[in-house]
């Protein structure tokens, strides 16, 4: 930009610059400070457009970011004065008070760890906690599996299920010869965003069918029939979200068998494990048939629910290769993709859930607490189910008993939904979508009746 | 129902016939077979080495993480007071998207001042972020997505993620001249020429105070000039701040660039760190600022932040974010973290006296001032790729091959074996 016009455009250059030197606390005169007598007096101080007063940000043109869908939930239940509002929102464990809850067995871990005095916080390996790695494989893929036994797996500590995600997708965008990743139909609000910026291409499969509330199989079957060879399948391993239905054993055998056939690469997203049926082994099932064919496969590992881990941000991202010579140089280049994000993982909750692991009474003592916890749920799904059958709400609600996790896919649609929130307090995610978790005894009978009269009143 | 739409699918010619499923996946190679080992992290990989040595003599000044003067990691009082606190009593709830708030307070006030206008008139987006190398990849994802035309200028040299960084933000770099080899000092006309001749409007990327790894800052009167050259030149500055407090040992005085920069009327990026000042190394604490014009913007540009945060790990960590604000918080506390980041940064500044002591008693051909004239954890040595090796070779210390030492792992007991080792490897040049 010409002096000139940076003249014009910045107007009287004395003014300015007066009050340019007011600003500095310089005596405006070409001789008064060393400093500026030893620059050429026909130079002219441009104030910097990152300079305050007078030029803008190179900034200025950010537009402020839409609200995030599934926390703007949280946002207005909390600006509710209702005292009967229930925040049916965001997917994080409440006890039957509605409180957040930490494990005892966390509890007691985090104890050992802060009494015991040879601890340090010293920078975790690039890749995390080496402990923590060979204890979330064992936990996900099963102690004895031939692809632990046989040093097949690579596996990198990373920020919750978000991060081994976010890791995989970057290596798979790196490394892998085909750049598109289908997702199913629906799916956490959150997937299309991290492939997107991992430099991966976004297709989607159907999965849900809202007919029958349950899975549309025949739909997901022929979507994965017509990927190129190579593309990439995310799949949740357990517990959909948001949808909570999840295929039949059997099901999964013939997407397995579909997916092996077609030679695509298997991606899961493993957040519920131990969450959705109570049980860590049977929650696995799905990943675990996979990688007993000696196929590759990627998995994404959260701790946030299973172990009450939200905050902490631990997870494991786990890529099961052909071969133990893969297996290293693959585990290498993840940590070329993660040096320049964040340099190595945060310590505090990977050293709690390793803790945890590997002591055969604390592991038993979690093993209980997950199981209560996915009881509860379970639990309340048969209470409200039980209540709207009692009031004689229309419709089959079976799917509420029949889908499985933390979440519920209701089927209300988006005018119900408002009605709810609206004349019931009730807080949901506008696509119906309900946290079972946030759900207790004492509110089934009003979220009950909030369903019986939008479902009533409202077509 | 299984029976019937697996009959239905085969008819459609939708499933595999069983010929195909005894296929299998036993006979498909691997789809990562091509897949090349990455080289080795210069800077960790060095610790590796070390660990791997059994030779009793062994010397780590690579890594640039604080040791005692028994060369052992130290946790600091503040930091276990805080996390005895902490244990037991919060929950794990997730944090918002941008972090701990109280944290991002406490942080933008130890960067931009206590009593800072800035931050009562609300004019900084800040969010938490994963310590240094977290905050300078949400400031390179961001520049790449709102100003996608630009740069950012990197001095010659700097810590090599930062390479890594924005190559992997997809943002073009350039290098500005920085150290000076022949004084071991700054190069500061080559920089200041650097800085002219970059067209009007580019980012730089400074570092706030103990340069890593030369530990050659400029003076007071050098960054005033610096900064007066920006406006000239209408530049952005983005400043990581990594060792604030760890450098002097007063963090207000380490600050100084940064708070001449805003005097000056910059509107600045930062990148803050607690990994060594509060010596928080694994818990992953930082916090990205970026000052702008007023509130409103403010607000526009930290939801902006969020949206590149949460594709990425959703929410930051809490467990760190905690006992900085407890530490930071609490005026007992954080009295007690000033002493004992002064007495982190008093050891450094003894230790890098007794090295050049050592060397000129040993009669060292060489001038070794540039060990007490650079500040914080570095020290650019000056010594060769070879004579590196040689120190590795020969006397098992570890360090990266362009000759940075990390004083903090330099100690009373070590220092007189690393000198007589450096004179060895250097006495002939």
């Amino acid at each position: 930009m010409g002096d000139a016009n940076m003249r014009a455009e910045l107007g009287s250059p004395g003014r300015r610059l007066g009050t340019l030197a007011r600003h500095l606390g310089v005596d405006y005169s070409p001789a008064s400070s060393s400093l500026m007598a030893s620059h050429n007096a026909s130079e002219i101080v441009t104030p910097s457009p990152t300079a305050g007063s007078y030029g803008g940000s190179v900034f200025a043109n950010v537009v402020q970011a839409p609200e995030d869908p599934i926390l703007g939930v949280t946002v207005a239940y909390n600006k509710d004065p209702s005292p009967v509002k229930v925040n049916l929102g965001v997917g994080a464990y409440r006890t039957e008070d509605g409180k957040p809850l930490v494990l005892n067995v966390v509890r007691r871990a985090e104890q050992l760890l802060v009494n015991d005095p040879s601890r340090v916080k010293e920078y975790l390996p690039i890749t995390g906690l080496a402990d923590f790695n060979k204890l979330s494989a064992k936990l996900i893929f099963g102690a004895d599996s031939p692809a632990i036994q046989e040093n097949r797996v690579a596996t990198v500590q990373c920020l919750s299920g978000t991060g081994s995600l976010r890791v995989g997708g970057e290596f798979l965008a790196r490394h892998h010869h085909e750049h598109t990743i289908y997702i199913p139909q629906p799916t956490w609000g959150n997937h299309p965003k991290v492939f997107t910026l991992a430099g991966l291409s976004v297709k989607t499969y159907r999965y849900y069918d809202p007919t029958t509330r349950g899975l549309n199989f025949q739909g997901l079957l022929e979507d994965l029939n017509m990927a190129p060879r190579g593309a990439i399948v995310l799949l949740h391993a357990c517990a959909h979200n948001p949808t909570g239905v999840d295929p039949t054993l059997d099901q999964w055998e013939q997407i397995r068998l579909l997916i092996r056939s077609k030679g695509l690469l298997p991606f899961f997203d493993s957040a519920y494990q131990g969450f959705a049926s109570g049980n860590l082994e049977a929650d696995a099932q799905s990943i675990r048939m996979f990688v007993a064919d000696g196929g590759e496969c990627l998995t994404a590992q959260s701790y946030a629910k299973n172990m009450g881990l939200y905050g902490e941000r631990v997870g494991a991202l786990s890529i099961v290769c052909k071969s133990a010579d893969v297996a290293v140089r693959v585990e290498s280049q993840l940590k070329l993709v993660i040096r320049p994000m964040y340099s190595n993982p945060p310590i505090h909750g990977a050293s709690i859930v390793a803790t945890i692991l590997k002591d055969r009474e604390m592991y038993h003592e979690w093993t209980i607490e997950l199981k209560a916890m996915a009881d509860r749920i379970i639990r309340m799904r048969q209470q409200l189910f039980d209540a709207l059958r009692t009031r004689g709400t229309p419709g089959d609600w079976s799917h509420i008993v029949k889908q499985i996790g933390m979440f519920t896919f209701t089927g209300l649609n988006r005018e119900q939904v408002t009605s709810m929130t609206k004349e019931y307090h009730i807080y949901m995610t506008s696509d119906g979508r309900i946290s079972m978790a946030g759900l207790s005894s004492k509110t089934v009978p009003h979220l009950a009746g909030a369903i019986h009269a939008a479902v009533t009143r409202i077509k | 129902m299984a029976a019937i739409s697996r009959e239905i699918l085969k008819r459609r010619g939708i499933l595999p016939s069983p010929v195909m499923a005894t296929i299998g996946t036993r006979s498909m190679a691997s789809w990562f077979g091509h897949v090349e080992p990455a080289a080795k992290d210069p800077i960790l990989g060095v610790t590796e080495a070390f660990l791997a040595d059994p030779s009793p003599d062994k010397v780590n000044v690579g890594v640039g993480a604080y040791r005692d003067d028994n060369g052992k990691p130290v946790v600091l009082e503040c930091v276990r007071e805080a996390e005895r606190r902490i244990a037991g009593n919060l929950n794990m709830e997730y944090l918002p998207m941008g972090g701990s708030i109280k944290m991002i307070e406490e942080s933008l006030k130890l960067a931009y001042g206590e009593d800072s206008e800035l931050i009562k008139e609300k004019r900084i987006a800040a969010v938490q972020a994963l310590s240094g190398t977290g905050a300078c990849r949400l400031f390179a994802d961001f520049q790449k997505r709102f100003l996608p035309d630009t740069q950012i200028y990197i001095p010659i040299p700097t810590w090599a993620n930062h390479h890594n960084i924005w190559r992997d933000a997809c943002v073009p770099q350039r290098t500005f001249r920085y150290y000076h080899p022949e004084t071991k000092g700054l190069d500061f006309a080559s920089m200041m020429d650097d800085i002219k001749n970059a067209p009007n409007g580019s980012f730089f990327l400074l570092h706030a105070c103990a340069h890593n790894p030369t530990g050659v800052d400029p003076s007071e009167e050098q960054w005033r000039e610096i900064s007066y050259q920006f406006k000239v030149k209408n530049h952005f500055p983005f400043f990581d701040m990594a060792y604030q407090g760890f450098a002097s040992g007063d963090p207000n005085r380490d600050a100084k660039a940064i708070r001449i920069f805003l005097e000056d009327g910059h509107l600045i990026g930062c990148a803050q760190s607690y990994a060594k000042n509060m010596g928080l190394y694994g818990q992953r604490v930082g916090c990205l600022s970026i000052l702008c014009e007023d509130e409103l913007q403010a607000v526009a540009v930290k939801s902006q932040l969020q949206q590149l945060a949460r594709p990425m790990y959703s929410n930051p960590p809490v467990h760190g974010a905690l006992v900085v604000s407890i530490i930071l918080g609490d005026p007992e506390l954080k009295s007690l973290w000033l002493k004992e980041v002064k007495g982190m940064a008093d050891r450094i500044i003894g230790m890098r006296k007794a090295l050049r002591e050592n060397l000129e008693k040993l009669g060292s051909p060489l001038s070794w001032e540039h060990i007490t004239n650079q500040i914080g954890m570095f020290c650019y040595s000056g010594m060769t790729p070879e004579q590196v090796d040689r120190l590795t070779d020969e006397f098992h210390i570890y360090m990266t091959r362009n000759g940075r030492i990390s004083m903090a792992g330099v100690t009373t007991g070590n220092v007189g074996y690393l000198a007589n080792a450096i004179h060895e490897v250097t006495k002939s040049s």
